[in-house]
């Protein structure tokens, strides 16, 4: 865990980050900021022992890191897959959400909302909050109920209200706003659980933090493994937790190369007139701005106006990043690189044919990126963030409308 | 003295009224600002709106969006407010990245500029709190502009004092926690925060949930120097759409009556 304090003020990487929220939030995150330095960094009350305990117990850590023989025959380097698929939920979001959770019941808080685009998180948090018996409220844009259905009957099985958003285009942006304006009016007694290392400080912080098991138990792997470091990292990029997560344990390794793959969509441009980026890359392609409490890269106008974004992965699906990504690109640190609808619904098809894993529409960009990935080196650990049960319903759609190599005929599912 | 908080002297109990520019068009903002005035408001607070509205309620979001629809920007905004010729100070509500991507360069200072220019008065901005507010007060008291700051009923303490130090014009006192939109009553904490900001050296205008005169009247008589009164406009405007005029001029004129009858029982200020 490092350098909470690093940069002019708390929060800030470079000149991202921030603290951009209502006046009614600013005691609040203030409180949540102190309530992080205690618990989390400090470990005050055996928090962080708890944490590490039930992450084992209820989730399942540590998740394999795994050699994938097909792929990287099929690559001629090495691929080793980081599990998060197997973390209980079948994604990583549960490492955030259990934090958090657990963290607002150490707050003393009584209820808990999240935001959520895949419905990963949301489910992730519906069961933490079951797990240590609290309150759950979901937020969720309509189109993402749509597209994600079985994990709003998981989020509802585990005792989570659910609360449709049909702002907008109905997607993670719209839910997130929902979300702030719920918590900006019942802020006394409710944590906020946001899914990504996005929002205001102290979440980018944190949220890294508590996903940063990820890459410390890769990097581990790797040296019992191999007795050495991967050459690189990949991981997909949506608000980046998964992707913070995988890097953090070696953003200090300069000979690592990290990249984040973006959601490229159906094309890597911004649409003024029709003010939509039909993309969600905003490392790739976005400019500096302010979005739901942070200064980040961000898909907008000219004029500054968040544009709708679009991803065939609703949890991609988003016009802003964490902060901490968008500067470590600046810096050159991170590789932001991306890949469109097509390339990772065939990788998607690809994982589940020759490796009996099939993955989130999500993690199959990162999949996707392999493709392209000459230069990645001999040893190369893609972070599989999620598994793809979700999306089965989206997948057989999106892939009756393409030629995808190697998919079996789709007719079979009707 | 600022002209915003000249009006505020002038009168007893001052009305700020929120209205979104560019709803349900463009060219309908200019008749809604001179019915408002006509009605009593003292101050006019002009959303310019922004796609992302984290701090307004169902209300003001649907405004916003037929406001983004009709094709209403900054650059339009500021032309309309150019050619305002009301005698009301006019203070700017939106949010912080329309002002800091505003014109070539990123930064807050070219749109600043641009609003002193075009003739505005003041600045708030619900999602820039004081932490972050450095650069644009320093600009805006280059360009003689006023920095409104909102204190909400969870405003407390150092917190409080930080805002004070920063805020010209008024003080925006938020009523109640949550976002904006017309409410049934007033709520204790308005009195619990009119308290608080007893010391406070400028003047407060207690919005959020504020609809009608007996409102007004129970937040000037609770020690307020001001109300500030926005969905209940708005919803006026998003039912009778161009043909706005008459009644919100009527329902400013409720409002400003209410505010001025609740001078009488008001508490004097120490
Ligand atoms: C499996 C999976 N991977 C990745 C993401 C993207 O989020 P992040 O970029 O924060 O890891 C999501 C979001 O829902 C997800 O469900």
């Amino acid at each position: 865990m490092s350098d909470v304090d690093a940069g002019e003020r708390p929060g800030k990487f470079g000149e991202y980050g921030g603290q951009y929220v209502p006046e009614a939030l600013m005691p609040a995150i203030s409180e949540l900021d102190d309530a992080y330095r205690r618990y989390v960094l400090n470990n005050e009350d055996g928090f962080m022992d708890e944490f590490r305990a039930r992450l084992r117990d209820f989730g399942g850590r540590p998740t394999p890191l795994q050699h994938a023989e097909t792929l990287s025959s099929r690559y001629g380097f090495d691929v080793y897959l980081k599990r998060e698929d197997l973390l209980h939920g079948g994604a990583h979001k549960l490492n955030n959400a259990l934090g958090q959770v657990l963290l607002a019941k150490y707050m003393g808080k009584e209820r808990i909302i999240a935001e959520t685009g895949a419905g990963q998180h949301g489910t992730a948090t519906a069961m933490a909050s079951a797990h240590l018996d609290m309150d759950c409220e979901v937020f969720m844009g309509e189109r993402d109920i749509n597209r994600q259905r079985p994990n709003v009957f998981r989020m509802r099985l585990n005792g989570a209200e659910l609360n449709p958003v049909s702002t907008g285009s109905g997607t993670l942006k719209e839910a997130t706003n929902e979300a702030m304006r719920e918590w900006a009016t019942t802020v006394e007694d409710t944590h906020y659980v946001i899914g990504s290392v996005v929002g205001p400080h102290p979440f980018p912080t944190m949220v890294r933090d508590f996903q940063s098991v990820i890459g410390t138990e890769a990097r581990r792997q790797m040296e019992e493994k191999l007795g050495c470091l991967p050459n690189s990292v990949v991981a997909c990029a949506g608000g980046g937790s998964n992707t913070m997560g995988a890097f953090d344990a070696f953003v200090d390794d300069d000979a690592v190369s990290l990249v984040a793959v973006e959601a490229g969509g159906s094309g890597l441009k911004i649409d003024e007139e029709e003010d939509l980026a039909p993309n969600s890359a905003s490392l790739s392609i976005g400019e500096e701005g302010v979005l739901h409490g942070a200064r980040t890269k961000l898909l907008q106008n000219s004029d500054g106006q968040i544009l709708e974004s679009h991803s065939v992965s609703a949890g991609l699906d988003y016009a802003g990043v964490g902060p901490e990504l968008a500067d470590l690109v600046d810096d050159d640190r991170v590789r932001a690189v991306s890949v469109d609808d097509d390339a990772a619904l065939s990788a998607f098809h690809r994982l589940s044919r020759t490796e009996g894993i099939i993955p989130a529409l999500e993690t199959s960009h990162a999949l996707a990126y392999l493709e392209d990935g000459a230069e990645l080196g001999e040893k190369v650990v893609v972070n599989v963030s999620g598994r793809g049960d979700k999306d089965l319903e989206s997948v057989v759609e999106e892939t009756e409308k393409r030629d995808i190599e190697g998919a079996p005929s789709m007719g079979v599912f009707e | 003295m600022s002209s915003i908080r000249a009006a505020f002297e002038d009168t007893d109990a001052a009305l700020v009224p929120y209205i979104t520019a560019g709803d349900p068009t463009p060219d309908a903002t200019a008749a809604q600002v001179r019915a408002l005035a006509a009605g009593g408001a003292d101050v006019v607070e002009l959303g310019l709106p922004f796609s992302e509205p984290i701090a307004d309620g169902p209300t003001i979001q649907n405004a916003i969006q037929r406001a983004l629809d009709a094709g209403m920007t900054p650059d339009r905004f500021l032309d309309l407010v150019r050619g305002l010729d009301v005698d009301v100070p006019l203070v700017c509500m939106t949010y912080f990245n329309l002002i800091y991507q505003y014109g070539q360069e990123r930064g807050v200072e070219p749109f600043v500029e641009a609003a002193a220019e075009a003739g505005l008065s003041g600045l708030i901005v619900p999602d820039l709190p004081v932490e972050e507010s450095d650069a644009l007060k320093a600009a805006c008291d280059a360009h003689g502009l006023d920095l409104v700051f909102i204190v909400a009923p969870t405003t407390r303490g150092d917190r409080l004092d930080r805002v004070l130090e920063r805020v010209s014009g008024f003080v925006y006192v938020q009523a109640r926690l949550g976002t904006t939109g017309a409410r049934a009553d007033v709520s204790d904490q308005t009195h619990d925060s009119l308290a608080r900001l007893a010391e406070a050296d400028v003047p407060r205008a207690v919005g959020f949930g504020v609809s009608n005169g007996e409102h007004a009247r129970e937040i000037v008589a609770a020690g307020a120097e001001g109300v500030v009164a926005g969905s209940v406009f708005v919803d006026i405007i998003a039912e009778r759409g161009t043909d706005a005029a008459d009644e919100l001029e009527a329902t400013a004129r409720e409002l400003k009556e209410g505010a001025v009858a609740g001078v009488a029982p008001r508490p004097e200020r120490t």
